[in-house]
C-alpha cells in the first residue's frame, strides 16, 4: 500500500461508474471469465462500454434481482466471475437470503455492486436510500465489504476484488466523487489507509465521509487539536490492528459513515475497540432513522454528515478520555 | 431410449435407492421421507441412464449437473450417490448427525456429487440457470438437470427463473417438477392452489411434458424428448405420490417430515429388498 493524499479536495472529473466500467473492460480483456450483469439498470451502472466490448459476457437480467444473484452464483460455480449491479437496496436487503445462501454459504464467487449508497440516492428518496446495506451484510460470515472513497482507490482495488475468491459487496457512489488520492496510490483490501497523522483523536471514515473527515481535521488543527484521519474503505474484514493502534495511540475515536450508526462502520469499530483497547468512541452517521428525498447536499446537511458534526463529535470524544 | 434389459436395470436401481433411503431414515428415526420417496425413479433414470458423471472426479468439467432445488430430499440423493460410488455406503448412517458430510439439505461443499447448495426454496432454480448459462457461454455441451418441488413453485424466485430461462433460451437445462401434490402444511391445492401447472409453464414459454413420475421408461423417454428440444426450455412435470413406497407416509396427509417408531419401516424395507432381488434376478 502506498498512499499519497491530494489535499485539494476537488470534485473528480470522472464518475465512479465510468471508472468501474473502464476497469472491468480492461480486466475482462485479460480474464475471459469476467462477466457483468444488471437488473434493468444498464443506464445507471455505466456498463454500456462493457456490453459493447463483450456482448456475450453481459447479461441484462430484467427486474429480477433475486434471480440475478442466484444466476451469478451458478455461473461462478462453472468458473465465471460475475460483477452484478443494481441500486444498493435491491442487491442487499431485497436479496439477503440469496446473498447469504447461494453466494456466501455455498462458497461461491460473486461480486455485487450496490450503487447510490445512503444520501447519494438523493432524488430517489428513502425507498432507495440504503443506510442498512452494510450492516445487514456484515453479519454474513466470509463476506467482504468495501466502500471505495474515490476513483483512484476504486480503480486500484477492482483487480484485487476480481482475484479475491468469495462474495464481495462494493458500496459505490456512481457519480463524481471528491478526489482524495493522487494517481498511483495503491491500496490493499482489509488494510485501512492512514491519510493524516494525529495524536489527539482518530477520525475513521469511508466513501463520501473521507473528504468530510479531512475537512474536519483541518478545522480541528486550527483549534490546536491533532486529529488522525483513517480511510477504512474495507468494512469487513475490518483492519482491527489499525483500529486498535489508533485507539491506543490517540485515546479517542470518531467514526464517520453515510450509513446507520447501528451495525455499520461505527458498530464494527466499537466492537473492536471494546474488545482490544477501550477508549471513547463517537459515531457520526444516521441515527437509526429512514432516508428522505432531496439533493445530496441538502441530505448531507439534514442528516448532519458534515465536517461540523465530526468536529463536535471529536471534541466530545476527547472530553470523555 | 432404454431397451428391455436396460429398463430392468434402471428399475432395479430405483428399488435399490428406495431401499437404501428407507434404511437411512429408519436409522435416523425421522426425516423428509415424503419428498425423498417421490423423486426416486427420476434419480434412478438420471444416474443410471441419462447423466454423464465420474464418481471418482465429482467435479469433472465435462459432467452433467444435477441441482436439487428441493434440498430437503437429500436422503434419496445421498443413497443414489453412495450406490454409484461417490462416497462409502457407511456414510448413509451418518445422515444429519453432528459432523456428518450428509446434512439434511444439499450442500455442494460437504457431499461429493452434490453440485449446488440448496435449502432455501427457489434458490436452486436460479443457480441451475446460472450453471447452464455459463456452460452455454463457453460453448460446452454439458447439460443441467433441475429438480423443483411442487410446493416450491409457491416461491416467486421460481417464476423469475422461468421468465429468464425462456427469454434467454436456456435450453441446456431440463426442469423436473416433482408434482407430488403435498407441501409442509398439507395438500398443495388447500395451501396455495397453483392451478394448472402445464398451462402455467406453457404460458411462460416452456416445452411441457407430463409423465408418471414412478415410471422409469416414461421419465427416460421424456428426458430424451427434452434433450431434442432446441428452441424452448423444457419442463417435465412428474406426476408422483408423496411418500411412494413407504407405508408410513404414502397416502398420509401431511407426510413432509415424519418420525418413525422403532421397526416401523421394517416391512417396507423387506418389500423393497424383495423387489430389488427380483429385478436383479431378471437383469
Amino acid at each position: 500500500m502506498s498512499v499519497n493524499v491530494k489535499n485539494t479536495l476537488e470534485k473528480a472529473p470522472v464518475e465512479m461508474r465510468n471508472v468501474l466500467c473502464a476497469t472491468l473492460v480492461e480486466l475482462a480483456s485479460k480474464n475471459p471469465n469476467i462477466v457483468a450483469m444488471d437488473a434493468d439498470t444498464l443506464g445507471s451502472s455505466g456498463f454500456k462500454p462493457f456490453r459493447k466490448a463483450y456482448p456475450d459476457r453481459y447479461i441484462d437480467c430484467g427486474i429480477e434481482e433475486a434471480n440475478m444473484i442466484g444466476v451469478a452464483a451458478g455461473m461462478s460455480a462453472v468458473g465465471k466471475i460475475p460483477f452484478v449491479h443494481s441500486f444498493g437496496p435491491f442487491v442487499s436487503r431485497r436479496v439477503y437470503d440469496q446473498v447469504f445462501l447461494s453466494c456466501a454459504y455455498a462458497k461461491l464467487n460473486v461480486k455485487i455492486i450496490g450503487s447510490d449508497p445512503g444520501v447519494t440516492a438523493a432524488y430517489n428518496g428513502g425507498t432507495h436510500m440504503p443506510f442498512e446495506d452494510m450492516g445487514i451484510l456484515r453479519v454474513i460470515p466470509t463476506i467482504t465489504l468495501v466502500e471505495p472513497s474515490d476513483e483512484v482507490q476504486l480503480a486500484n482495488i477492482l483487480p484485487q476484488i476480481a482475484n479475491l475468491y468469495g462474495t464481495v459487496y462494493i458500496r459505490l457512489k456512481r457519480k463524481n466523487p471528491i478526489t482524495i488520492y493522487e494517481e498511483g496510490s495503491t491500496f490493499e483490501i482489509g488494510k485501512a489507509a492512514v491519510l493524516r497523522p494525529g495524536k489527539d483523536v482518530t477520525l475513521i471514515a469511508s466513501g463520501i465521509m473521507v473528504a468530510q473527515a479531512l475537512k474536519a481535521a483541518a478545522t480541528l488543527a486550527a483549534e490546536g487539536i491533532d486529529a488522525r484521519v483513517v480511510d477504512s474503505f474495507t468494512w469487513k474484514p475490518l483492519d482491527e490492528a489499525c483500529v486498535t493502534a489508533c485507539a491506543k495511540e490517540t485515546g479517542a475515536i470518531v467514526t464517520c459513515e453515510n450509513h446507520n450508526i447501528i451495525g455499520g462502520l461505527g458498530g464494527a469499530v466499537a466492537e473492536t475497540v471494546c474488545a482490544n483497547a477501550p477508549v471513547p468512541v463517537e459515531r457520526v452517521g444516521i441515527p437509526d432513522i429512514f432516508g428522505e428525498v432531496g439533493t445530496e447536499a441538502w441530505l448531507t446537511d439534514h442528516f448532519q454528515l458534515t465536517p461540523d458534526a465530526i468536529v463536535a463529535a471529536a471534541k466530545k470524544a476527547i472530553s470523555r478520555k | 431410449m432404454l431397451n428391455e434389459k436396460e429398463l430392468i436395470r434402471v428399475k432395479a436401481f430405483a428399488a435399490q435407492i428406495r431401499l437404501e433411503t428407507l434404511k437411512e431414515l429408519a436409522h435416523l428415526g425421522f426425516g423428509h421421507v415424503g419428498g425423498a420417496m417421490s423423486i426416486v425413479e427420476t434419480l434412478a433414470v438420471l444416474y443410471d441412464s441419462q447423466m454423464k458423471y465420474d464418481p471418482k472426479d465429482p467435479r469433472w468439467d465435462r459432467r452433467d449437473w444435477y441441482v436439487q432445488s428441493k434440498g430437503h430430499a437429500g436422503p434419496a440423493t445421498y443413497a443414489t450417490l453412495a450406490l454409484k460410488g461417490f462416497f462409502p455406503m457407511s456414510w448413509l448412517n451418518t445422515l444429519n448427525q453432528g459432523g456428518t458430510r450428509l446434512p439434511s439439505h444439499c450442500d455442494r461443499n460437504q457431499t461429493p456429487g452434490i453440485d449446488m447448495t440448496t435449502g432455501s426454496l427457489g434458490q436452486g432454480v436460479s443457480a441451475a440457470i446460472g450453471v447452464a448459462t455459463a456452460l452455454k457461454m463457453d460453448g460446452r455441451d454439458n447439460r443441467v438437470y433441475l429438480m423443483v418441488g411442487d410446493g416450491e413453485l409457491n416461491e416467486g424466485q421460481v417464476w423469475e427463473g422461468a421468465m429468464f430461462a425462456s427469454a434467454k433460451k436456456i435450453t441446456n437445462l431440463i426442469w423436473l417438477i416433482d408434482w407430488n401434490k403435498q407441501q409442509l402444511d398439507g395438500n398443495t391445492k388447500d395451501v396455495l392452489d397453483m392451478g394448472d401447472l402445464r398451462e402455467k409453464f406453457a404460458s411462460f414459454g416452456f416445452a411441457v411434458q407430463q409423465v408418471n413420475g414412478h415410471d422409469v421408461k416414461a421419465i427416460d423417454d421424456a428426458i430424451d424428448a427434452a434433450k431434442a428440444e432446441t428452441e424452448k426450455p423444457s419442463v417435465i412435470i412428474l406426476d408422483t405420490i408423496k411418500g411412494y413406497g413407504c407405508s408410513a407416509a404414502e397416502g398420509v396427509v401431511p407426510n413432509h417430515h415424519i418420525a418413525f417408531k422403532a421397526g416401523q419401516l421394517d416391512g417396507d424395507i423387506a418389500r423393497w429388498q424383495a423387489e430389488y432381488d427380483a429385478l436383479k434376478a431378471q437383469a
